[in-house]
């Protein structure tokens, strides 16, 4: 195979005008037709500048990997091991340097981003909790879970409702969230864990939507569709209101002019730190008994059983943990948001969760990382291009299917030093 | 609790809706012997393993396990149907609740019965020496403080699970893949790492499903030794199916043979070797070759 042989222009040529016409039906519709009252324009313009982007791109793709080049990144791609590798026992992990370098800059990033930028980053954030709870039930314990937003749900509410009728501020409602959310994912699971695949699949499906449903009618505890306001978090009992009916505000206090941007920064430090712990936690988690069952269980359920794990006990203990994370974030999301409603907790989020999970590569918390702030940050501040959002989510979906089926990151496990055994 | 006998199955039946898989199964297993069970293929062999270590509910007969200074019913540690005595005892009710609600194969497990499967089932993602951690699991420190924290007797209880994973994995002559993922490896070493993962969880009888299945002479003799070392250095009671007649005859001291699930013969290798019922058994299999046993 070389490269003497020159770009085969004829089949750069016909791949450009496949795609193009690939591109025509696509985008003829969605583009090309746009909708005015009853009737609609056709905007050939539009469709024409798209398909003719696509057929040169296709060209330009087709001719580059005719070159020596292409054909070696071609080749390097067809090569690349995709699957799970197991780290040398002497290993350096690069995160050691990458990590305090990483904490510096984000407690740099409230006082020099403005306000939207970190409003984006907050809600970057809440979708990293949300990926790396969901990581533990989907990537690493196997358990297909489709009603994830449901405990998001909990969360959320949970502190809007405690703030309501019980008085219980922030910081006493992100434990018990945590808490309340977590016995939820124990009350749904201990029945259907013995359930596979699928069958899983569709009943955590409907327990997502059950919540959304009992949240939306029962109006009387939770105001239906109108939703409730949620409390914002206090700091040392200050709080981050212009005025407030009882006590100092932080900005009183401090003899500062008032300024909103003070609140986010605020819940931007205590995510930070809250999303530092989750991920310490569930470093951890992966190297203990319990995740190395989680994988397990993933693996193959009837050796674990033969091996003595009650894996009804496992799953739940995974089930638990993913759930109670998904709580965590809901506090956060009631609170950065000031108000809750049904509306935030559709079934588009739950997909949206697992297609973080499924892109940063299941089981591996760094890819989730990378993926929750892709999938949530990029949107925001491609406002301009709002209306194929969708449609640009579903491509990327596909990309990476084809580029890197099995996530961002490669998963890699830990090797061990060899040692003399000794038993007993 | 049976000092003689480790395992005791008694009438097990076994019906898969019509298919009578097991018919009256009765034998015992004799604490620290190597025993086999053999017979034609489909004669129900996999599936009494699988009423042993309760993969399947059997539909009749009884399997005491008398391991660990306590003797186990395989059968309700399963969890059995509630019966109408038990509304009038709390106590049996309870119990039975408690079986059905945490009940199940890992229990058998846990009282001392630990097994492999026919078509290896590891856990393929994993490397070597984790697969040898997850069959730790009951005797690791499981306190998820003490985990997160890195407390000292967490430290020190990893350090066992891992002295304890080398030495099985130098029994298993596999310590120069410790760190390679168990898919990886070639179906003699995935056979090896299996037996070594059932032994990490230190059972008192070990049933191998075809240990010998697929490995070439010299590996077959391997395995014979490594059997000897299971039960002379650790006491394990060795329970094995198997098709290799040779492997079969040099190392069990006893022979159970099944044939359309039901026991057909039982009794030292001399006794099988020349008892008419096998010979026809093996022959009727295919008719006009020739046997020897
Ligand atoms: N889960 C099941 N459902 C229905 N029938 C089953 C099931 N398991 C086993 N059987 C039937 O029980 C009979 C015995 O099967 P088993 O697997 O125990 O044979 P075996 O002696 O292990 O054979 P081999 O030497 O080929 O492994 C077969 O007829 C099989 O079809
Ligand atoms: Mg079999």
């Amino acid at each position: 195979m070389s490269a003497t042989a020159g770009i085969n222009y004829k089949k750069s040529v016909i791949d450009a005008l496949v795609a193009g016409f690939m591109a025509l039906i696509v985008f003829g519709p969605i583009v090309g037709v746009v909708l005015d009252g009853y009737s609609f324009n056709a905007e050939f313009g539009k469709v024409a500048w798209m398909v003719a982007v696509v057929v040169i791109g296709r060209f330009a793709i087709s001719c580059f990997f005719q070159t020596e080049k292409g054909i070696a990144m071609a080749f390097r791609h067809a090569n690349n091991d995709e699957g799970v590798a197991v780290r040398l026992p002497d290993h350096k992990s690069k995160l050691l340097w990458v990590v305090p370098l990483v904490i510096a800059i984000g407690l740099l990033v409230p006082f020099i981003a403005s306000k939207y930028v970190l409003t984006v980053i907050i809600l970057g954030l809440i979708y990293v909790l949300l990926g790396l709870g969901l990581n533990i039930v989907v990537g690493l314990a196997g358990l297909l879970d489709l009603g994830f937003v449901g405990f998001y749900a909990i969360g959320a509410y949970g502190l809007a409702l405690g703030y309501e009728n019980l008085g219980l501020g922030f910081w006493s409602m992100l434990p018990i969230a945590a808490l309340i959310a977590a016995m939820a994912g124990a009350i749904l699971g201990f029945p259907v864990l013995r359930m596979h695949g699928d069958y899983l699949a569709i009943v955590t499906l409907g327990f997502g939507e059950i919540i959304r449903l009992i949240l939306t009618n029962w109006t009387s505890l939770t105001h239906g569709p109108n939703g409730i306001s949620a409390p914002l978090p206090t700091f040392f009992g200050l709080e981050f209101k212009r005025r407030s009916r009882d006590g100092e505000t932080f900005h009183e206090f401090f003899n500062i002019p008032y300024d909103s941007a003070y609140k986010y920064m605020f819940i931007y430090l205590v995510l930070f730190a809250v999303v530092w712990a989750v991920l310490f936690i569930k470093h951890r988690l992966v190297k203990m008994p319990i995740g190395r069952a989680w994988e397990a269980l993933r693996e193959d359920e009837i050796a674990c059983r033969s091996l003595g794990l009650n894996h009804v006990l496992v799953k739940l203990s995974a089930f638990m943990i993913g759930a109670s994370t998904a709580g965590l974030a809901g506090v956060f999301f009631a609170t950065y948001q000031g108000f809750v409603n049904p509306s935030s907790f559709t079934f588009f989020e739950s997909a949206l969760i697992l297609a973080i999970v499924v892109l940063g590569g299941m089981g591996s918390t760094l890819g989730v990382v990378i993926a929750a702030f892709c999938l949530t940050v990029l949107p925001e501040l491609l406002r301009e291009f709002a209306e194929y959002r969708v449609l640009m989510f579903g491509i990327l979906m596909v990309v990476m299917m084809i580029w890197k089926p099995r996530g961002i990151v490669r998963v890699t496990r830990t090797g061990f030093a060899a040692r003399k055994g000794v038993v007993k | 609790m049976s000092l003689e006998h480790i395992l005791k199955v008694e009438n097990l039946v076994m019906h898969f809706g019509g298919i009578k898989a097991l018919n009256d199964v009765t034998f015992n297993i004799k604490r620290g012997s190597v025993s086999a069970l053999i017979g034609p293929n489909g004669a129900g062999k996999t599936t009494v393993f699988n009423c042993l270590t309760g993969f399947y509910k059997a539909t009749g007969g009884d399997i005491t396990l008398s391991a660990q200074n306590k003797e186990t019913s395989v059968i309700k540690v399963l969890g059995e149907p509630f019966q109408a005595t038990d509304f009038l005892s709390p106590f049996a009710f309870f119990r039975r609740l408690k079986y059905k609600m945490f009940g199940g194969s890992h229990l058998v497990n846990r009282a001392g019965l630990s097994r492999t499967f026919q078509n290896i089932r590891l856990f393929k993602e994993m490397s070597v020496v984790e697969n040898l951690l997850v069959a730790q699991h009951m005797r690791a420190n499981r306190s998820m403080l003490a985990g997160v924290l890195n407390t000292k007797s967490y430290q020190k209880s990893e350090e066992e699970a891992l002295d304890r994973v080398f030495y099985w994995l130098g029994v298993v002559d596999l310590v120069d893949s410790a760190n390679r993922l168990a898919g990886e490896l070639s179906y003699g070493q995935q056979r090896r790492l299996e037996i070594a993962r059932a032994m990490c969880t230190n059972p008192e009888i070990i049933c191998l499903d075809e240990p010998a299945a697929g490995l070439n002479p010299s590996e077959t003799e391997a395995l014979t030794k490594m059997i000897r070392v299971l039960r002379d250095e650790h006491n394990t009671t060795v329970l094995l199916i198997e098709h290799d007649m040779g492997m079969v005859m040099d190392i069990s001291d006893y022979i159970v043979v099944l044939d359309h699930g039901e026991v057909i013969a039982k009794g030292g290798p001399e006794d099988i070797r020349s008892n008419p019922k096998v010979i026809a058994a093996y022959l009727g299999a295919e008719e006009g070759e020739e046997v020897t046993l």
